[in-house]
């Protein structure tokens, strides 16, 4: 079964990985309005990241945008191929297109994000 | 799409990076109605002209442009009070259109659009009894730039090809080619009087036509029809001036700018001449000890208006400027910014820092512009 992401409001996905850790990336609909990549700045791994808090930055041609943590953990991954490669969010957002992978401080807080319907509803589906 | 100065305008049509280098190769279509356009015309015109702006307009001969500023008094109602301060209200193209023979002149004016209402107001403020009449013509007309290498491209057989083709005759097509730069001239589509200045704000060669609103739309389609013209919106137009190191009123210039110190000087004659507030620059001429540079960084991070710019000397790192546009710039694929920098600092080559976001980036001072089209 594909597993369910969740979606905060500032438009960032998380989705719980069977070894229990938390792959967070941005949707779609944020490539989409963001347009003309040209810039991420990512976080170190052995950082810790605060549900609500910026975690790194992403750069159009028109303006620099924060990411925001949806949770809170400590950093394990980050994806980085992705700033040099950053087509990769507009092809696939939600695979390749991972920023960054987080041991979680507490799963349930993806329960107070937005599942995959009210996000769809949220961003006019 | 954006609130832009009360206009409802488009950041891109597609990418902005793809309008923007679709504009270096070929042609971008730019809608630039927002902007003010005026009219004035009298057997004062000239003299009114004279008095006012930044630049001379007494030799500015007639199918002649020239980029000027505006200074005046500034007004958020609809009284100016004439003996207020006059500071750096906009900056303009002025056009002479015509001397007539009962000794009238007719001269246009484009300006900003978030400044066009107080230009306005102060300039019906200063006109004299008789003799200039003036017009803020923007709402009944509309204006389109058609900017790139091969807007006056040819085919084969050496016919201009262009967009243009789908508009004029190949007899105005050819007068409107043969126009030096700033050069102006008034020509017809259908059946409608329209006028086209060669000039732009993207460094390609190009044209800005003014029509009348009514056909724009027409106009705009019909040229868009051409298979190299792509529409480009506010987006590719920043970064396409930018890289072309032209102003940008907010940015390169605001109410108090020394022109002399942010790369203006040229826009200024005050010798022998004087104009609202010319005392007051002529003084800052030779207290100014600034210049405006380009910057370019060695990554696609780009820096905002505002950033300071820093020297390190000695490990210690001090401001030496400040930051008044920057961007990622397509066509380098570096971020580039312009900026006012202390004298001492601005040779082509200084090493520099941005502050951007907390982060120190480095820099270096290169000539301008950034982006300089083949000849």
């Amino acid at each position: 079964m594909e597993k369910s992401r969740r979606y905060a409001k500032s438009h960032e996905w998380a989705r719980l990985e069977d070894d229990g850790s938390v792959t967070i990336g941005i949707s779609a609909y944020a490539v989409e309005a963001l347009t003309d990549l040209v810039f991420m700045q990512l976080p170190d791994v052995g950082s810790t990241v605060t549900a609500g808090e910026s975690f790194g930055e992403i750069e159009s041609v028109k303006a620099v945008s924060d990411l925001y943590a949806p949770i809170s953990g400590k950093v394990i991954s980050v994806n980085t191929e992705l700033p040099s490669q950053l087509e990769t969010l507009n092809n696939d957002p939600y695979d390749s297109g991972w920023i960054i992978s987080v041991q979680p401080v507490a799963v349930e807080q993806l329960d107070a994000l937005f599942d995959q319907e009210a996000y769809d509803k949220l961003i006019g589906g | 799409m954006v609130d832009f100065a009360g206009w409802s305008m488009p950041v891109q049509y597609t990418s902005i990076v793809s309008e923007h280098l679709g504009t270096r190769e070929g042609v971008g279509l730019f809608d630039v109605s927002h902007m003010g356009r005026i009219t004035i015309k009298g057997d004062r015109a000239a003299d009114w002209l004279e008095s006012i702006l930044t630049r001379q307009v007494r030799d500015l001969s007639v199918g002649r442009s020239r980029y000027t500023l505006i200074t005046g008094v500034d007004s958020t109602h609809e009284t100016v009070h004439l003996s207020g301060d006059p500071v750096i209200l906009d900056d303009a193209i002025v056009a002479r259109l015509g001397n007539f023979e009962d000794g009238g002149q007719q001269f246009s004016l484009v300006v900003n659009a978030s400044n066009r209402p107080r230009v306005v107001r102060w300039l019906k403020a200063c006109l004299p009894q008789e003799g200039v009449s003036l017009h803020d013509i923007t709402e009944e007309t509309a204006m389109i730039a058609v900017q790139g290498p091969q807007v006056f491209g040819c085919d084969q057989e050496g016919v201009l090809a262009g967009p243009l083709a789908n508009i004029f005759s190949p007899e105005i097509l050819g007068k409107i080619a043969a126009l030096k730069n700033y050069g102006v001239l008034g020509a017809e589509f259908d059946g409608k009087p329209v006028l086209v200045s060669r000039s732009g704000y993207t460094g390609e060669d190009g044209v800005e036509i003014i029509v009348s609103a009514e056909i724009a739309v027409m106009l705009w389609e019909r040229l868009l029809e051409h298979s190299m013209t792509k529409p480009c919106g506010l987006g590719s137009r920043d970064t396409l001036r930018l890289e072309a190191a032209m102003p940008l009123y907010g940015h390169e210039l605001c109410e108090t700018t020394d022109p002399f110190s942010a790369g203006l000087g040229f826009a200024v004659n005050i010798d022998g001449r004087d104009f609202p507030g010319s005392d007051g620059i002529r003084a800052r001429r030779t207290t100014g000890n600034r210049c405006r540079v380009g910057l370019v960084f060695d990554s696609r991070r780009a820096a905002r208006s505002g950033d300071q710019v820093l020297l390190s000397q000695d490990g210690i790192e001090s401001v030496c400027g400040e930051i008044t546009s920057g961007s990622f710039s397509p066509t380098t694929e570096r971020g580039i910014a312009l900026a006012v920098v202390d004298r001492a600092v601005s040779k082509p080559g200084q090493e520099l820092k941005v502050l951007v976001r907390g982060v120190q980036l480095p820099v270096k001072v290169v000539s301008l512009p950034f982006y300089r089209r083949s000849p």
